[in-house]
């Protein structure tokens, strides 16, 4: 099969909505000429002129504001926010507007839009350009979130956003836009609140987004050797959350991990933990151990920020500090 | 401008209709019927009812807080509008919304806010999406003198600039930000003379006369719906009441007696009456029954309310998600 990088991935998926639906429109800083932050949406510009790709001011509540108004309206926006740390910027009208307005006014209008912006913490870009702090949209009920971690998700993810009638927080990741996977060239979508199991095993359970997909695959290949066992799953869409999979997962292993990015405290590592904890309490055979980004800012200096991101080592410890609960 | 007497009369039955609504309402809710927040229009009539004269049935408008007036002259009706502030399955929102988020999508009413400045930037968009899709319409967004010091008024005044949108930025100058004086939170006097920022035409007008109104109005939306780009429009007017309904003092604590009385001297209805009057465009008989039809219209509205259900407690998890 033809292989893309997550990028290219998201860009066929941008190209090919644009291209059957006039409504779909890509609104963002630089996502023109420049081609977006991540270059995502590089050459659609030539393609498509500045009516359907359009650069904005720096300027968040604006950016917002056209994807709610447009979404209002009858079109069928995308709007980028740069990085992830720029929806501060934008929150009352993510969380107060963007979210609530379907509910607040009875159901009368949908706000179909794609909120799409860039979490993971990488290249010395320091603190206000590594947050992780997409756990808030799932603590506000009215957003969907969608964090894929291959390509192939990412392309059928964003098909599935973009019909989607509700609004979507659409979270790529930094350090995985050149990863590349198996991806068909024509359409297809994959369904919301579906995990995927990324490996089976019988041992562990790792429930890991993003980028930690990848390193958890890693550190359970090495630990196969040793003959231990791990569960990898992805959960793809934070909300809705696929609970099922992972549920029968927890109920086989009786052992849990969590990798996410997100700070430790309330994050969505947390969620995961509360839910086994409060559904699956005769189940575990071990304390459920929370992988994610330590609770200070992302530091600049390089082997500070190697320490402040999440990865194999400290799976690989997580790994050896719960099957100490094995015997 | 030539305003022909029909339009003067239905101008001055929308005000008054206005003011019905938002005194009753006043009542119920210092009476406890009403079960939450609301915030009185009484004194600023004009300038919903000006503005929104001017417009077609499929344009929009965003509203605020203080937005029972707006949707008044959108074309809202009272049934509708009390059973959503008793809370009532019936309500324009289901009950689930409240005065604050008072929406009636049919009536191009794309909702009230509860945050101020909250309509600004989606106002923006709505302009965007009209001008995308070649539509024949204008979107009106109504906030007040204190959403003028919100960041989102320059980010959506500059988005609707660039992009020519066919948006009318109508500024409600009521002189207070809840108990802060204009004067005070922001450093010009004349809020419209901000427009030249944006490259757009700004305009201070007397919110208080109902002809001043809907003429600039009627110009801005002209200018709008013919490709020419948004407007900012500050009317000057004034709240007779607290900020919201059941505010201690219900305005007194940071205003005088004298300068409240004062502008009720201005009451946009009494003057555009009397000129109605005078002018032989009304009998004193007419406005009577005018004013009659409204009370039952009002009394109706209030029965219906009454009568009407509560939703199911399984409306509290309906409409989350589509």
């Amino acid at each position: 099969m033809r292989q893309i990088t997550y990028r290219e991935a998201l860009r066929e998926a941008l190209r090919y909505n644009l291209i059957n639906d006039e409504r779909v429109f890509l609104a963002g800083e630089d996502v023109g000429v420049v081609g977006g932050g991540m270059g995502v949406s590089k050459g659609l510009i030539e393609e498509f002129g500045p009516k359907r790709i359009v650069d904005t001011p720096i300027s968040e509540n604006a950016i917002a504001g056209l994807g709610i108004g447009a979404a209002l309206t009858g079109l069928r926006p995308v709007v980028e926010i740069m990085y992830i740390d720029f929806v501060t910027c934008c929150m009352d009208m993510i969380l107060n507007q963007m979210a609530k307005i379907h509910y607040m006014f009875g159901g009368q209008v949908n706000v179909p839009m794609v909120l799409k912006t860039v979490t993971g913490t990488s290249g010395g870009n320091a603190a206000q350009h590594s947050n992780n702090f997409y756990a808030m949209f799932i603590n506000t009920p009215g957003l969907l979130v969608v964090t894929p971690a291959t390509a192939y998700d990412a392309k059928g993810l964003f098909n599935t956003a973009i019909v989607n009638e509700n609004p979507v927080v659409f979270i790529e990741h930094k350090r995985i836009y050149n990863i590349k996977d198996d991806v068909p060239e024509e359409y297809y979508t994959i369904p919301f609140g579906k995990a995927a199991i990324r490996r089976q095993g019988k041992d562990i359970t790792i429930v890991a987004t993003q980028a930690l997909v990848f390193d958890s695959l890693k550190v359970a290949e090495e630990m196969q050797k040793g003959g231990i066992s791990c569960e990898v799953i992805d959960p793809r869409t934070l909300n809705p959350l696929d609970k099922d999979t992972i549920f029968e997962s927890i109920k086989k292993t009786g052992k849990l991990i969590v990798a996410d990015e997100g700070c430790l405290t309330c994050g969505f590592a947390s969620e995961i933990a509360s839910l086994a904890a409060q559904e699956l309490f005769g189940y575990l055979k071990a304390p459920v151990i929370k992988v994610g980004s330590p609770d200070t800012p992302a530091p600049y200096s390089p082997p500070l920020e190697a320490a402040y991101i999440p990865g194999e080592r400290n799976i690989r410890e997580a790994i050896i500090k719960i099957m100490k609960y094995s015997i | 401008m030539e305003i022909s007497n029909r339009k003067k009369t239905e101008m001055l039955r929308i005000m008054k209709r206005i003011r019905t609504f938002d005194e009753t309402c006043q009542s119920l809710f210092v009476s406890g019927y009403i079960p939450g927040s609301l915030h009185c229009y009484t004194g600023e009539e004009a300038i919903a009812a000006g503005v929104c004269s001017n417009l077609r049935k499929d344009d929009y408008i965003l509203s605020n807080h203080r937005g029972h007036g707006h949707l008044i002259a959108k074309g809202g009706e009272f049934k509708f509008m009390l059973a959503e502030l008793f809370g009532k399955k019936t309500g324009y929102c289901k009950g689930i919304g409240g005065s604050m988020h008072l929406a009636s999508l049919e009536l191009g009413i794309l909702g009230a806010n509860g945050i101020v400045g909250g309509g600004i930037c989606i106002a923006s968009g709505v302009g965007f999406s009209i001008k995308y899709q070649n539509l024949d319409k204008v979107v009106v967004c109504f906030f007040g003198d204190g959403a003028a010091s919100n960041g989102v008024f320059h980010e959506g005044l500059n988005f609707a600039s660039i992009h020519k949108a066919p948006v009318i930025f109508v500024c409600e100058n009521n002189l207070y930000s809840i108990s802060m004086k204009q004067k005070k939170a922001t450093g010009v006097e004349n809020i419209s003379i901000r427009a030249a920022g944006y490259d757009m035409p700004g305009e201070t007008i007397d919110g208080n006369d109902i002809i001043a109104v809907y003429e600039s109005s009627a110009k801005a939306i002209e200018r709008a719906r013919s490709g020419k780009g948004p407007t900012l429009l500050e009317y000057k007017t004034y709240r007779w009441r607290g900020h919201y309904a059941g505010e201690p003092g219900d305005g007194l604590l940071y205003r005088d007696k004298e300068e409240i009385e004062m502008w009720k001297t201005k009451d946009p209805i009494k003057r555009f009456q009397e000129n109605l009057i005078n002018n032989k465009v009304l009998s004193i008989n007419d406005i009577s029954s005018m004013e009659k039809e409204i009370q039952e219209e009002m009394d109706k509205a209030i029965d219906f309310g009454n009568n009407s259900p509560y939703p199911e407690i399984e409306y509290l998890y309906k409409n989350v998600y589509v």
